[in-house]
């Protein structure tokens, strides 16, 4: 089926927003579940939710250690350093608010 | 210079600026491209044009998910939301973008269930929720989003879940930059490689951009300072007329990737032979499609497609713009007929769309100069 595309009088007023999916937000693991291995509690500046850390099978973070999350995933580990350093790009790119509500928005029940 | 005593490590800053300088000289053009949306806001954001030798001419590349999935595409995944009994699940980066019928936000309030999630374990749980009824998870991103759709489709069939199914437009990044190469007005010098499209790949599906193209590529982080570093690297190849992949992000990029969540992809995904992308028309094996041992999950197997397509109006210059061939500014339709409030053409979809961050910050930059010197 073919459609035309865009007129230029389409009446879309809201501005389009960023990619929140491509943000990589940096979790400290808090603990891992003891029902399920790939499961784990994340504190991300205060706010603590889980992830799945099934992607990092071959090296499992544990508690105390850091990660990069995307999309609710744990996508790879990284120093302390990195993860404050990582923070700060993101405050720098106007990202934070858009980076805590991602992160609250993990999982549809509250965890706290 | 005026951003950089806002950065972290100004002084480290300010002298790679200056050996960017002195690497550049003043006799050759530098046109490289950052390939990865991410990378796009950031440059714009920090300010980083102002830093950088008028001389060296940042391309924004095809990375940015969302401006280059095709209008049919959304068209056909709202088709299936008004399915009886179904939940549209995506990510809150897609609500807003349109369809010719008008984006997923406005089905919403037609009627249609639309829900933002912001994972897709986050739509599994939805279908765990409602048992009742079918969740359709819309997805989207390069590979730093697929190991996650795929992982999810694992579970949901461990699990023996029957009402979940994705709509899978997933896409992978290295034919979108063969296709740039390929393309005969292509004026390239090097890439900037993506960083967290490389946590998941690697630096070594990038070689044949060194070995085959002659194009010097290096992965670069998102901090100021990580992409002016990648800029000396890639000008000390280029002055020593080397190309090789380099990897300035060593702190998150393993030079061999994350084999786990390729391993997730290896087992849900297939490659699809040809996808379409805005701006850049089709290109063959550039995208994932769900093989047939998760065919059950397949939103596209499950339900009548009606395989929309639409074409962009042919004033519009994206595929020009893709490939540094114009500024974003030269496109007939920027800012005129195409703003980020009307977007017609695809890089002015979302914020991370060179044309919608040059609008953002540079157009809108000068607006305000103009409108104070009139003042």
């Amino acid at each position: 089926m073919d459609r035309d595309g865009p007129k230029h009088d389409v009446a879309n007023h809201q501005v389009v927003g960023g990619c929140r999916m491509c943000l990589a937000i940096p979790g400290k693991i808090v603990e891992i579940s003891s029902d399920n291995p790939d499961s784990a509690l994340v504190d991300v500046v205060g706010v603590r939710r889980r992830i799945d850390l099934g992607l990092l099978q071959d090296d499992k973070p544990a508690p105390g250690e850091w990660v990069l999350i995307h999309v609710g995933f744990a996508m790879s580990k990284i120093s302390e350093q990195d993860a404050a350093d990582q923070m700060s790009t993101l405050r720098m790119l106007g990202e934070i608010d858009g980076a805590m509500q991602e992160v609250k928005g993990y999982g549809l029940d509250d965890v706290n | 210079m005026r951003f950089v005593d806002e950065f972290r490590e100004p002084e480290l800053i300010s002298k790679t600026a200056e050996e960017i300088r002195r690497l550049a000289g003043t006799e050759r053009h530098y046109r490289m491209m950052e390939v990865c949306g991410g990378h796009t806001h950031a440059i714009y954001r920090f300010g980083l044009k102002d830093i950088l030798p008028e001389n060296i001419e940042l391309i924004h590349g095809p990375g940015c998910p969302v401006c280059v999935l095709p209008m049919g595409r959304i068209d056909d995944g709202l088709a299936i939301a008004q399915e009886p009994d179904v939940i549209f699940a995506a990510f809150g980066d897609m609500m807003r973008v349109p369809g010719t019928q008008g984006s997923p936000l406005e089905h919403k309030a037609r009627g249609i269930d639309v829900r933002i999630v912001y994972s897709p374990s986050d739509a599994l749980k939805l279908a765990r929720l409602n048992p009742d009824r079918h969740v359709m998870f819309f997805a989207i991103g390069f590979e730093t989003t697929a190991p996650s759709t795929a992982l999810t489709m694992m579970r949901a069939k461990a699990e023996g879940i029957r009402n979940f199914s994705v709509f899978c437009n997933h896409v992978t990044i290295i034919p979108a930059i063969r296709a740039i190469l390929d393309s005969p007005d292509m004026r390239l010098d090097a890439f900037i490689g993506p960083g967290h499209v490389s946590t998941v790949i690697g630096c070594r599906p990038y070689e044949w951009i060194a070995h085959n193209e002659r194009k010097p590529i290096v992965v670069s982080g998102f901090e100021p300072l990580d992409m002016l570093q990648s800029i000396v690297m890639l000008l000390r190849q280029l002055k020593a007329g080397e190309a090789r992949v380099e990897n300035q992000y060593k702190r998150v990029v393993p030079w061999e990737g994350n084999r786990a969540a390729l391993k997730a992809m290896a087992q849900v995904f297939q490659l699809r032979p040809y996808f379409e992308w805005r701006g850049l028309g089709f290109i063959s094996q550039s995208a994932l499609r769900i093989n047939d041992q998760y065919a059950e999950f397949d939103a596209e197997q499950r339900f009548e497609v009606p395989g929309i397509r639409v074409t962009d109006p042919k004033a519009a210059q994206c595929g020009e713009v893709l490939k540094g061939v114009l500024k974003p500014h030269q496109c007939k339709l920027f800012g005129r007929e195409c703003t980020p409030e009307h977007p017609i053409g695809a890089l002015m979809v979302s914020t991370e769309g060179s044309c919608a961050a040059y609008y953002n910050y540079e157009h809108r930059k000068a607006a305000m100069v103009s409108l104070s010197s009139i003042a």
